[in-house]
């Protein structure tokens, strides 16, 4: 336990920054400890989008139906033209408006 | 094997490639500002923590176990648990940060968070050897996430309802439009699925926060079984 009150916050605040500040650079340090061969090469690429999908699929489903159009907007629109920034705006667009109903 | 770009010219672009989501990010940042101001902390460690820390999820987290008096391993186990999922997103950058030496290697890194990852790493696959949207796109989203903490910490409820603007929804349709930008094969798609499946098992039936980790980490393993064919 840390007291708040006098310097406490902000040496728990400081201890927050590091931590974070380590792991923003603690995934190219260890990568730099493993030597790179096809096996670790096929790891990370497979593991990059894998990231995204993982950190999307909680997100799917708390969603409520206006939520879940808004991304079924994004996926449908990327897959017919490849453009990020119309397919975000129409995404949330839907969001809205179906909330808004 | 050329070390990726990291010019002014390239991160200025970087920066207004990332400047629209990151007003998104700014709503955000005022709901945050409005939060930790409810729960009590004065104006100037909310400030300083949205500067240093600088990760939405894992601050509204802190808030929660805030107080008189804090409990100081549960706080940094929970912002580790949280922002793990950095840990391999930068581990994905490696093959390129490799070219760099190493005070510009993890100087970029310090504002590395999830739309500016998610996008540099979308350039770096498609040939575009630069990590102008690391950097710049960093520095639009941090101080857009500052200034939305300070503008939610003035402000009071400003913004009463961001979910009926829509704006919950941006981070996840951004993520899914990269996810979708990127280069599809039949691998990365099993890879993916079985990702994406790990990371709902998880969150179903392990600890909270542990979903990202153990999909990347599954979605990783089938990379690491099925190689890729030697061109």
């Amino acid at each position: 336990m840390i007291d708040t009150q006098g310097g406490g916050a902000l040496l728990l605040i400081a201890l927050m920054a590091l931590v974070t500040l380590l792991v923003r650079f603690g995934g190219v340090w260890l990568m730099s400890l493993i030597p790179m061969g096809r096996r670790v090469e096929g790891f990370i690429n497979a593991m990059a989008g894998s990231v995204l999908v993982a950190v999307l699929v909680p997100v799917a489903v708390k969603a409520d139906v206006a939520g879940q159009l808004a991304l079924l907007a994004t996926a449908g629109l990327m897959l017919l033209f490849r453009r990020p920034m119309p397919a975000i705006a129409t995404g949330i667009l839907v969001a809205a408006l179906v909330r808004a109903l | 094997m050329i070390a990726p770009e990291l010019s002014l010219a390239a991160c200025r672009q970087g920066f207004w490639r990332l400047l629209p989501i990151s007003l998104f990010v700014g709503v955000f940042g005022a709901a945050y500002g409005l939060a930790a101001v409810q729960a009590g902390l004065p104006g100037h460690e909310i400030v300083l923590m949205s500067a240093t820390v600088f990760a939405g999820t894992a601050q509204f987290a802190a808030l929660e176990m805030w107080g008189a008096e804090v409990p100081v391993l549960p706080l940094l186990a929970t912002t580790l648990a949280i922002n793990a999922r950095m840990l391999l997103m930068g581990a994905t950058l490696y093959p390129w940060m490799a070219r760099l030496p190493p005070g510009r290697r993890y100087g970029s890194l310090v504002l590395l968070s999830d739309a500016n990852w998610a996008m540099t790493l979308n350039d770096l696959q498609s040939g575009r050897n630069t990590l102008g949207a690391l950097v710049g796109g960093g520095l639009a989203l941090w101080l857009t996430w500052l200034a939305g903490t300070i503008l939610g910490m003035l402000s009071g409820s400003a913004i009463t309802d961001p979910k009926a603007l829509g704006v919950d929804m941006v981070m996840g349709c951004f993520m899914l439009s990269m996810v979708l930008a990127g280069r599809r094969s039949s691998r990365t798609v099993i890879a993916w699925t079985v990702g994406g499946a790990a990371a709902y098992a998880a969150y179903l039936w392990l600890p909270e926060n542990s979903h990202v980790v153990v999909g990347a980490l599954a979605g990783g393993l089938v990379g690491a079984l099925w190689l890729e064919e030697k061109q």
